[in-house]
């Protein structure tokens, strides 16, 4: 863990509200695991006066990527970011998505801006030889579909848009039914209502997996206490979304 | 090459330097090695103890408000037990001085806290959190209250020959009051400001941003309060006082020492970059090179209030 000062390589614009801001770093680069985050002070001063934190959505070489919406104060400033400017980053920071065991078709699906994990996950699955990889993408719209660097990509959009008409979780239930031969584990990232109706999927069909969570955090690392969630079976009540997750197998958490 | 003098005692507690990290702000002090030579920080403030673990509030417990934060965690922490096995030897084996911060429900768990944590001398001294917005029983409706807060000191101030600092909260009419109230049941010292009473709400879903509707408001945007609570204390009492509220940089710490603050304590800050306080520490060495003081201990008080103020050009 550390905190750096990363020059911008390019902000990249992927969709009309939805940035890609790419960050030199080796260490960063040479760190990160898939599924954890960095906290982000966007600009100098008092305002914002908290870090942002996104998970790492890809890295190359030396280059780590950020990918948001612009829906705040926070991200708008970030996607005005050029070439020269300069971002304060701590991390990395949280647990990683990990390979419970050797041999399954790997299950991603993500929900809007939850996508941001998927592509340095797929990296990791590729790496460590977890080849059948299928990405369920759902969105509002077309305009909030990204799909950066995913691999087997089946749509969905809420306004028939692109892809099939309806959530990401419907259109992953059709294909669970249509494919029940296989031997499947599952990561996901998006809004609670979406990764609450796939905890119920999962659970019906005895299927596991593992979700990374979206929370308001002021120091992510674990400190300040402020970003719990509740645990399921657990002597705890609540568990820390910044430093015991983002990640969590996703039956062992209440979500919200 | 003047060598400018850092150190101080309150009683029988040495701090290397004036520059302390506030209580729920640093956890336990073992969080963030990578970060942060803790040997480097002036005091380690604990996070809050209570007797029994507390799980705090439920989410969410924090929203940013403009220049500051509105915390309400509840006084989440481990209990006395876990801390005495899991974070006692720790920070028994660093070189900075450990402040053991207590909270609690009842007048007895404050002394059953402290006589725990006395028996296992596993730190320098105890701050008392009389102060906590965020809790239903004790909290605010003890710190608000000046014959409970006198009462509270009366009845700890035997238990331990170690400093005894209450930590006051803004939330009442006259703090100088609560000041004055501990300094005569024999408290060492006083810290403050604790946060100030805040709220914020979404227009969207019109509700509270935090579930317990009203929290601790913290950061920057309280930083004038709390000196002007710093000033009115100073001007109140004879036994030391630790100023602390939304200090950022070394300018905002010297503000407080000037004002004639003995100590200050980082808390928001640390949420941002964890190795402030050793940063600030640095600043405050270096204004007094600068200004050819020696002694930090020379520049505590020094606010000139008698001359004519010139306007200040900074502010373009």
């Amino acid at each position: 863990m550390k905190i750096e000062i990363l020059p911008v390589v390019q902000c990249e614009q992927l969709q009309p509200t939805v940035y890609a801001l790419h960050l030199r770093s080796a260490y960063f680069s040479g760190n990160i695991k898939p599924g954890q985050f960095i906290n982000v002070k966007v600009q100098g001063g008092v305002y914002p006066l908290l870090r942002r934190p996104f998970s790492v959505a890809y890295k190359n070489q030396d280059i780590v990527t950020i990918i948001f919406d612009v829906v705040g104060e926070g991200t708008r400033i970030l996607s005005e970011k050029a070439p020269g400017d300069t971002v304060d980053v701590l991390g990395p920071l949280g647990q990683s998505f990990t390979i419970p065991y050797p041999g399954y078709t790997a299950i991603l699906v993500a929900g809007g801006l939850g996508m941001a994990p998927m592509p340095i996950l797929t990296q990791f699955l590729k790496e460590q030889g977890i080849t059948n990889i299928e990405t369920f993408l759902g969105a509002r719209s077309e305009n909030y579909l990204v799909d950066y660097n995913l691999v087997n990509v089946h749509y969905a959009t809420d306004d028939n848009s692109k892809g099939f008409h309806g959530t990401v979780v419907s259109l992953l239930e059709k294909w669970l039914a249509e494919n029940t031969d296989k031997s499947v584990y599952v990561y996901a990232c998006g809004p609670n209502p979406m990764l609450r109706a796939l905890q119920s999927t999962l659970k019906n069909r005895s299927l596991s997996g593992q979700v990374s969570l979206e929370c308001i955090m002021a120091c992510g690392v674990g400190i300040c206490q402020g970003c719990p969630v509740e645990s399921i079976n657990d002597e705890k009540k609540y568990r820390l979304v910044c430093k015991d997750g983002p990640v969590f197998d996703i039956q062992s958490v209440m979500i919200q | 090459m003047m060598e400018v003098r850092t150190d101080f005692s309150i009683g029988t507690m040495h701090c290397r330097n004036r520059v302390w990290v506030a209580s729920g702000t640093f956890g336990y002090g073992d969080e963030c090695l990578d970060l942060v030579d803790v040997n480097r920080i002036g005091a380690i403030i604990t996070k809050s103890l209570s007797m029994k673990p507390r799980d705090g509030n439920p989410p969410p417990r924090i929203v940013e408000t403009p220049g500051g934060m509105i915390n309400s965690i509840g006084l989440a922490n481990i209990g006395v037990d876990r801390f005495l096995e899991e974070k006692a030897p720790f920070l028994r084996s660093i070189e900075t001085s450990v402040i053991v911060n207590i909270a609690a429900s009842t007048l007895e768990e404050y002394r059953a806290v402290l006589e725990r944590i006395e028996a296992a001398d596993c730190c320098d001294g105890y701050e008392i959190n009389v102060s906590c917005p965020n809790v239903k029983e004790g909290g605010l409706s003890f710190g608000t209250n000046v014959r409970m807060t006198a009462e509270i000191t009366r009845e700890l101030r035997p238990i331990t020959d170690k400093p005894l600092i209450i930590k006051l909260t803004p939330n009442v009419t006259s703090v100088s009051e609560f000041a004055r109230a501990v300094e005569n049941e024999g408290a060492d010292a006083v810290s403050l400001i604790n946060t100030l009473v805040g709220m914020s709400v979404d227009v969207k879903t019109r509700r509270p941003k935090i579930s317990t509707t009203t929290g601790g408001l913290s950061g920057p945007a309280i930083r004038p309060v709390a000196l002007a609570k710093v000033y009115e204390v100073v001007n109140s009492v004879s036994i030391p006082v630790i100023g602390m509220g939304g200090i950022m940089c070394p300018d905002d710490a010297l503000e407080f020492l000037i004002t004639g603050a003995v100590a200050i304590e980082i808390g928001t800050a640390n949420y941002i970059n964890p190795g402030i306080a050793v940063e600030i520490a640095d600043g405050i060495a270096a204004y007094c090179k600068d200004n050819e003081i020696s002694d930090v201990n020379d520049l505590i008080g020094t606010l000139q209030t008698d001359q004519t103020i010139s306007v200040v050009k900074s502010w373009l």
